[in-house]
């Protein structure tokens, strides 16, 4: 029996392999501090075909673990784990659903905010409690450096979506909080999709992580090559603008900015890129910038602790021959 | 087969002003284009149906105005092609977007597939998809890069994730989200061009969806924008400098040794 939580705060964990995708763990942070706010209590529910899962998520802070178990529950399904969640939270009715922007967890959103008929704010940036105690998310976009505050004021639960990369992650804790595992009533005919393949990603690049991100963009003319021993010998990363990715000089999840990663590097050097915001919205959160194009009226110093004017490839050059000598 | 692809007409990104002082943003100035990852899905639907057999309608929501735009998705190759235009439908959220979008696929009958794109453009949710899936009680699939036709009438999807390519066998009705850039869309047929020219798009009003009004446009949107703000600019030094490669590389070298990242 679910315990009726009317006025609570819910974060779902999604489950990823053995353990949970991290912006699960980066929402957790911050809705412990939004439920100490409200003075409401924080429960992470999540979804799977077994239990255990839960020590985990013990040692981020959560009052109560939520395990929706049953065994049909094998991979995400939006349309089971709609019906799974979707009962959970008609029968606790807490007042906020909060859920990371990954793939699945927007397939889960979207379909369960139907569900329970009820609002959606999605991709969120950062959340503020307004005057009121009501929930404020921000989104940016809208072309020009502008972000809008979207609520629900009527609906409940409401849910959002947040960006990953945009929260930090608590630090783990001592186990704490309690458990509950509930058997979720499901029979085959829930389910809408089956796995029939899975191609499981060479190597998994996630750039919200990243402590140095260097990032090329058009000015690179698509030599790539240069800019990858930098980031390596960096101990750093490889980011991209989205003409860089649509040019095919970049994987797509390399993206930086509103339609690709939010990050949070100490150190970024932004090469060739002109910097529209489109863009720099990924990298305001950065520790410092450092910024190289040939155009000295590149909106991209702007955004830069240091900006150079000059040719990029002989700076790369003499940049990596002073990094060898170290 | 019958595949309802649904499409977005938006604004050119890059040509969406704001308005510093009131907060506001001017649409009216930008030109409009049909949103990109829906051509994506518009050209899956195609290959489909010329694979397999089968129908292609085109639904969009919008303001009459939209209309060229549709036309543009028949010269491409598209059998049909309706427009669900009421001031009633204005002021929607992903909700009541989704639901009318549903209320329309619904009137046009026995669909089997709905592909859509990833995402808008100008609104960039991604919900709508998903959000039909559940108004129709049909199967779902997000993010797909490729569908193919499976055994006993399904579908098989493959859906780029964060951690791998997933390929999922779908029951129909399904509904499905194509990424942008996952096929290259064909270009106009001239031999349409007269047809499409000449056909009729059917504009459905609120009276001839025949919906329920509580989840209609504004009435049928939960959210609300609170405000507009400039997104918070982190502080930064701003030094900038013309200076020789070398010297700009030790200068470069002594922010990465002051953020202490230098690997030895």
């Amino acid at each position: 029996m679910v315990a009726k939580d009317t006025e609570g705060l819910w974060v779902y964990a999604e489950r990823r392999g053995s353990s949970f995708t991290p912006v699960s763990l980066e929402i957790l942070g911050k809705a412990k501090e939004l439920s100490r706010q409200l003075s409401v209590e924080l429960t992470a529910v999540t979804v799977g075909n077994d239990g255990g899962a839960a020590a985990e998520l013990r040692r981020y802070g959560p009052d109560h673990v939520l395990e929706l178990v049953h065994p049909l529950l094998t991979r995400h399904d939006g349309k089971a784990y709609t019906k799974a969640i979707g009962m959970a939270i008609q029968k606790a009715h807490p007042s906020t659903l909060l859920l990371g922007a990954t793939r699945n967890g927007q397939d889960l959103a979207g379909r369960l905010a139907v569900r329970l008929r009820t609002g959606l704010t999605a991709h969120v940036t950062s959340l503020e409690l307004d005057g009121s105690g009501q929930l404020v998310g921000w989104v940016p976009g809208f072309g020009g450096g502008i972000e809008a505050g979207i609520t629900c004021p009527e609906k409940r639960p409401q849910m959002v979506t947040v960006r990953p990369g945009v929260f930090t992650a608590p630090p783990e804790g001592a186990p704490a909080g309690d458990v509950e595992t509930v058997k979720v009533d499901l029979s085959e005919e829930d389910l809408g999709s089956h796995r029939v393949a899975f191609e499981p990603k060479g190597t998994s690049i996630d750039l919200t992580r990243a402590d140095v991100i260097v990032v090329g963009g058009r000015g690179t003319d698509g030599n790539f090559s240069r800019i990858e021993e930098l980031a390596r010998r960096l101990g750093g990363e490889v980011g991209a603008t989205r003409v860089a990715t649509d040019a095919g000089w970049v994987d797509r999840d390399r993206m930086i900015g509103q339609t690709g990663v939010i990050t949070r590097p100490k150190l970024v050097l932004v090469l060739g890129v002109s910097g529209a915001v489109q863009f720099t919205v990924g990298i305001e959160g950065a520790g410092t910038v450092v910024a190289v194009n040939r155009d000295p009226q590149a909106p991209i110093f702007e955004h830069a602790d240091l900006g150079i004017v000059g040719d990029l490839g002989p700076i790369v050059e003499s940049l990596l021959r002073s990094l060898g000598e170290a | 087969m019958h595949i309802v692809v649904c499409m977005k007409v938006v604004p050119r990104p890059e040509e969406v002003k704001v308005d510093l002082a009131t907060k506001m943003l001017d649409r009216a100035g930008a030109r409009s284009v049909i949103n990109s990852s829906d051509m994506n899905a518009l050209e899956t639907a195609l290959a489909f149906r010329d694979a397999h057999g089968g129908k292609v309608t085109v639904l969009s929501m919008g303001p009459p105005p939209f209309e060229p735009y549709l036309r543009v998705a028949l010269a491409v190759g598209a059998d049909e092609a309706i427009l669900l235009s009421d001031r009633a439908f204005g002021g929607a959220d992903t909700l009541a977007t989704s639901y009318t979008l549903a209320a329309g696929i619904r009137k046009i009958g026995k669909v089997d597939l709905v592909l859509c794109g990833e995402e808008s453009s100008d609104g960039g949710t991604s919900q709508v998809p998903p959000s039909i899936a559940e108004w129709l009680n049909a199967s779902q699939a997000t993010y797909v890069e490729r569908i193919v036709a499976g055994k006993h009438g399904t579908v098989h999807a493959t859906r780029v994730l964060e951690d791998g390519k997933e390929t999922v066998e779908l029951s129909v009705p399904a509904v499905i989200s194509m990424i942008v850039g996952s096929n290259e869309p064909r270009f106009i047929d001239y031999d349409r061009w007269a047809f499409a020219q000449s056909a009729k798009v059917h504009v459905w009003n609120e009276k001839e969806l025949a919906g329920d009004p509580q989840y209609l446009g504004l009435k049928g949107s939960p959210t609300a924008v609170a405000g507009l703000r400039e997104v918070k600019k982190a502080g930064r030094r701003r030094e900038t400098v013309t200076v020789a490669p070398d010297e700009a590389a030790a200068k470069i070298k002594a922010e990465i040794d002051r953020a202490g990242l230098a690997r030895s």
